[in-house]
């Protein structure tokens, strides 16, 4: 890269990371692992149709339909199938769904990576990948949701969820209060990728 | 030795040279099974080349067992191989 190619706007390209992740490619596609036409089909795959917009609805069928959510909380994945999330071969991982209530409130973190649902919360913010996200969510999450903007009542438990394995974390918001009368389509507007992470309410 | 859903475990404190998914905070420390998760591929063995299904718990630790403060928990997905007997 030349020094015109520099980008000290502060793009993408310029971080670290990026830099990293080319020659990880590089290293896969000259040990004969991969090719750059499969790494670019595997990522368009999975981008295609991930977006948090797939959870938002997953969340409001749950508040509106009592069997929903007993089947979002008891087996994600089957859930997500239900609406047709991950195409034919379901997500390709292990859905676990955990509920906020008045009494909890539950907020997902990956301390190794950045292991996240990606299908249904879209491509992670650079937030959740930072080290201070990764390694301050598991030892002072309540200063976290602080500056994320979310005061949470002295008596409400947080419950922080670690995704070190296979398994994959969502969050069921806490149904606002003052939308008895909306249907699902309404309510899923209500839902961010944030209330999904557990960085924010809804 | 496998484990039940209320049994408390303790994760192994020992720091392989090798590759893991064991978080370095929680090791040594005590924590309750909440979840068996599934048998999934080890990924201390997979990195040798090597596929050794063995089964994944979700398992909460209370942060003042972790960290000495605090009031929240933090729940781990931990491989049987990681724990022990507490």
């Amino acid at each position: 890269m030349s020094e015109h190619d520099h980008d000290h706007g502060g793009g993408h390209h310029d971080l670290p990371v990026a830099a990293r992740v080319r020659q990880l490619e590089e290293r896969l596609i000259a040990a004969g692992l991969a090719s750059d036409e499969e790494i670019d089909a595997f990522l368009t795959r999975l981008y295609a149709d991930a977006s948090p917009v797939n959870g938002a609805r997953m969340a409001a069928r749950a508040w509106t339909r009592p069997g929903y959510r007993e089947l979002l909380l008891s087996d994600g994945s089957a859930a997500a199938a239900e609406l047709g999330f991950g195409g034919s071969g379901g997500l390709g991982y292990q859905l676990r769904v955990v509920e906020n209530t008045p009494e909890l409130h539950n907020m997902i973190v990956c301390t190794l990576c950045s292991c996240y649902p990606v299908s249904l919360l879209g491509p992670s913010p650079g937030w959740y990948k930072s080290f201070a996200y990764r390694s301050r969510t598991v030892r002072e999450p309540r200063a976290v949701l602080a500056e994320f903007g979310v005061a949470l009542p002295e008596d409400v438990k947080i419950s922080v969820w670690d995704s070190t394995s296979e398994a994959r974390y969502m969050v069921l918001p806490l149904r606002p209060s003052g939308t008895e009368g909306m249907g699902a389509d309404e309510l899923a507007g209500l839902v961010t990728r944030k209330g999904l992470i557990g960085t924010a309410l809804v | 030795m496998s484990y039940v859903v209320g049994q408390r475990v303790r994760a192994r404190a020992g720091d392989p040279d090798h590759h893991t998914r064991i978080p370095r905070y929680v090791r040594g420390h005590a924590g309750q099974i909440v979840a068996r998760l599934g048998d999934w591929p080890l990924p201390d063995a997979s990195v040798a080349g090597v596929t050794k299904a063995e089964t994944c718990y979700a398992v909460r630790f209370a942060a003042v067992e972790l960290f000495g403060g605090g009031d929240h928990t933090v729940t781990v997905d931990l491989w049987e191989s990681y724990l022990e007997r507490a």
